[in-house]
């Protein structure tokens, strides 16, 4: 037996009970099982146990709604070449990647063994930012152009470097680690968990509410506590309400970057009225302060549910108007349209989750795949909103379609929602289940997020391990581009709007 | 002499006037109030009391690069007349004067942007270099219908005409002014060819080029792309005004309006072009020129319509 078999709504899992295997075989089964579509793997990461340097591996099996969990282990300063899976399969490049460049664990015949992020506790510390390896083609015709780290507008840093052909991209190559700032270091060196949602809030701050209940999921299947119905259908609505607002935003970006001043102002509007509404509820517009491990301090009271459900039935009506405008204008339609490609292969290859794989017709939605929360009760029946194209219209119709979705499971969420019922304060003490791995899954607005906890024997978090969609969709947005016209890029990378810190932790 | 300093105050006013109504009416489609209509010259005075950054790859040639662009746009600007009233310069064949002085500004700016050794303005610069050379063919088979038509080389010459209402030539100067619209978006870099509001260097195509400029150097090419833009409305305007009310205070009120309010409609309303569909849409106005010309052959030969 080679996996442990458990799914997204378990309990946490007794360390004993993951195999630990052969690297051999689990590289094989592995070989032959990433063949299929149906697996993914969520995470896959290293940490040091005494005198050994663990592995852990989280295979997602989208089909059976299954996770399968595996472990193998090494001496800590083995130096033996492990035969790397990244040259078989691409999705695995970034885990193998940041193994490598944290525990000098060297993978063999591994095509792109890059730097990930250039952590604070590297072991090779000669190895900085600053000397990234950028490839390079040689050609007379060809001229590199260097965008980055530091950008005129208000995003965050990142270096991308371009190679050309004239106004053709032959080659980008995206290097991050700028923004690295110790994130998944921090949750073990505290005990505090007000302290550690509050981290957890600050992984992105675009997806705060997704990343701190994936953390408040970690943190109750820990618990082994149960989760009442108001609780579960709050962090539903907060998901929801973060999903639309950040569409409603890049789709005003994308309006932007084409100079369409109209879709601009529209979604600047609508996209306020989104995270005003969430700020009426829980005094902030990115939802921090909302989700807390096993309660809540900001109930929803009558008031409130009647103010959200009023928002967003007007949010979603003039959203639409956008959108079909958009769809009619043909000078939107030519920037659009056929504009930055990922096929459906392709994203499947590398391991593209979330909005941008579903806008190639790669169907991976946690929502669906690995139901957690409202998702897993059955309080709304999601259908994944899933286009074949890849292009820069099929992702922002993919985000269109989503708000409006999402807007009608924000309606009937909360008019099944019940406000005399009793709530519960959170739980910052209880003790945690020791020696045990948790994880949960959570499908943020840019796609899936996966964070783990370790505890030790005392049960405190060991080791946390933080999984951000953009890890994988950055290297989607280097292909889109791939024989563009550079003039193209913005579009392209607002179509994915990928997260910097998520990505650097 | 009245009337030439009158024609040269005019020229300035509208040049100094459009900016301001384009964004006005950028802002009121977009559902805002939108700054003052003189919120570009306050903009540009700060910029003019600021000193320059100079990048320590750049030579002497882009330090001295604002002063021609600026130059040239003055000089194009003294050979167009506002209706009725005559211009400082004139003199046969100043069209052609006028087309290959903004030609210098354009070259003088291209070669600015190559001295900063920037991957991105070399970029502007090759964009530039090809619209502009797109856009030439357009610009003078415009003039040559003007000539054709009206017998003289010079502007000044051309739009002064006999007041009696003419359907032939009335025919001309609406397609010419059509036309020069069309060119002025172009030459001024707005939606859909480019977008003068974007954050985007990897986009643009003349801010690019000016990247480097600060202070005053930046203040003097923003100066010299509103009277550039003023040329080009006020040749349209003169067109239209020729055909119905040949006098300064139709001509001017038209020139700021057109451009003003086409600018800024087609702004709020439309995205701007793919950078590779900017050619087609280019040549599709010279194509346009092109039929203009036959058409005003063909009416001068005058056959019945």
């Amino acid at each position: 037996m080679i996996y442990y078999v458990t799914d997204n709504s378990a309990h946490s899992v007794a360390l004993s009970d993951i195999p630990e295997v052969e690297y051999a075989a689990l590289y094989n089964d592995l070989k032959e099982r990433l063949q299929e579509q149906r697996y993914h793997i969520a995470h896959y990461f290293a940490t040091p146990v005494g005198n050994r340097l663990k592995f852990y591996l989280l295979l997602l099996d989208d089909k059976e709604h299954k996770v399968m969990l595996s472990s193998f282990a090494m001496d800590y300063y083995d130096d033996v070449a492990l035969p790397s899976l990244t040259a078989l399969h691409p999705q695995l490049h970034p885990f193998e990647r940041e193994i490598s460049e944290l525990y000098n664990v060297e993978f063999d015949s591994n095509p792109w063994n890059k730097p990930l992020r250039f952590s604070f506790d590297r072991r090779n510390r000669n190895s900085t930012i600053d000397t990234y390896p950028f490839y390079t083609i040689e050609g007379d015709s060809l001229h590199e152009v260097n965008v980055g780290p530091i950008h005129a507008g208000i995003i965050e840093p990142g270096a991308f470097r371009f190679i050309c052909n004239g106004e053709n991209v032959l080659h980008l190559e995206i290097a991050l680690g700028y923004q690295h700032r110790g994130v998944e270091k921090e949750f073990s060196s505290t005990d505090n968990r007000l302290r550690q949602t509050l981290l957890a809030e600050s992984i992105a701050g675009d997806s705060a509410v997704a990343h701190a209940t994936t953390y408040a999921g970690v943190i109750e299947k820990l618990l082994q506590s149960p989760t009442n119905e108001n609780l579960i259908k709050e962090r539903a609505v907060a998901l929801e309400l973060e999903r639309m607002a950040m569409h409603i935003a890049d789709t005003g970006a994308l309006s932007m970057d084409i100079g369409y001043q109209l879709g601009q102002v529209a979604c600047e509007a609508l996209r306020t009225m989104t995270i005003n509404t969430t700020q009426a509820w829980c005094g902030n517009r990115f939802g921090k302060g909302l989700i807390r491990p096993s309660g809540t301090n900001k109930p929803l009271t009558e008031a409130k549910r009647k103010m959200i459900l009023d928002n967003v039935a007007e949010i979603s009506r003039r959203y639409d108007e956008v959108r079909l405008d958009i769809n009619s204008s043909p000078t939107i339609l030519a920037r659009f349209e056929e504009c930055g490609i990922v096929p459906k292969e392709e994203m499947y290859r590398i391991g593209g989750v979330g909005m941008a794989a579903r806008a190639s017709g790669a169907t991976r939605d946690i929502r669906s795949s690995h139901p957690f929360g409202a998702f897993a009760q059955g309080y709304v029946d999601h259908q994944s909103v899933v286009k074949k194209q890849g292009d820069v219209m099929a992702r922002l119709m993919v985000r269109a379609n989503e708000v409006l979705q999402s807007a009608e499971y924000i309606r009937d969420i909360l008019n099944s929602y019940d406000v005399s019922e009793e709530y519960s304060h959170p739980d910052y003490t209880s003790a945690l289940t020791p020696n045990a791995l948790s994880f949960a899954l959570t499908e943020g607005w840019r796609g899936e997020i996966c964070h783990v906890a370790i505890t030790d024997e005392k049960g405190s978090i060991e080791t946390y391990k933080i999984k951000e969609p953009s890890l994988h969709n950055w290297l989607a947005l280097a292909l889109a581009v791939r024989g563009e016209g550079i003039s193209d890029f913005p579009i392209c990378n607002k179509s994915f709007n990928l997260s910097y810190c998520g990505h650097d932790l | 002499m009245g009337a030439i300093a009158l024609n040269t105050l005019l020229m300035i006013v509208v040049a100094l006037s459009i900016p301001g109504v384009i964004n006005r009416t950028r802002s009121i489609l977009a559902g805002r109030k939108g700054p003052r209509l003189t919120q570009h010259l306050h903009n540009v005075k700060l910029l003019l009391n600021k000193g320059a950054v100079y990048s320590t790859t750049t030579t002497v040639l882009f330090r001295i690069v604002p002063t021609v662009y600026l130059g040239a746009a003055i000089v194009a600007m003294l050979f167009i007349p506002v209706a009725n009233l005559y211009p400082l310069i004139s003199f046969d064949g100043d069209v052609i004067c006028f087309a290959y002085t903004l030609a210098l500004a354009r070259i003088a700016i291209i070669f600015a942007a190559m001295d900063t050794g920037s991957s991105f303005e070399g970029m502007g610069a090759a964009r530039e270099a090809l619209y502009g050379a797109l856009i030439e063919p357009a610009m003078m088979i415009g003039f040559a219908t003007l000539a054709m038509f009206c017998g003289y080389t010079s502007f000044a010459e051309i739009f002064e005409h006999e007041q009696s209402f003419n359907l032939h030539y009335t025919i001309i100067m609406l397609l010419t002014a059509f036309l020069f619209v069309k060119i002025t978006f172009v030459e001024s870099g707005r939606v859909p060819v480019d977008d003068p509001r974007t954050h985007l260097e990897l986009t643009m195509i003349h801010e690019v080029m000016c990247l480097d400029y600060s202070g005053v150097d930046f203040g003097m090419i923003q100066i010299a792309g509103w009277l550039k833009t003023a040329c080009f409305s006020m040749i349209a305007a003169n067109a239209i005004a020729a055909t119905c009310c040949f006098y300064w205070w139709f001509a001017v009120p038209l020139a700021i309006l057109l451009t003003g309010l086409s600018v800024g409609i087609v702004e709020s309303t439309q995205a701007r072009n793919k950078l590779v569909r900017n050619t087609t849409f280019i040549v599709t106005i010279s194509a346009l020129a092109a039929l203009i010309f036959f058409i005003g052959y063909l009416l001068q030969l005058d056959i019945n319509i």
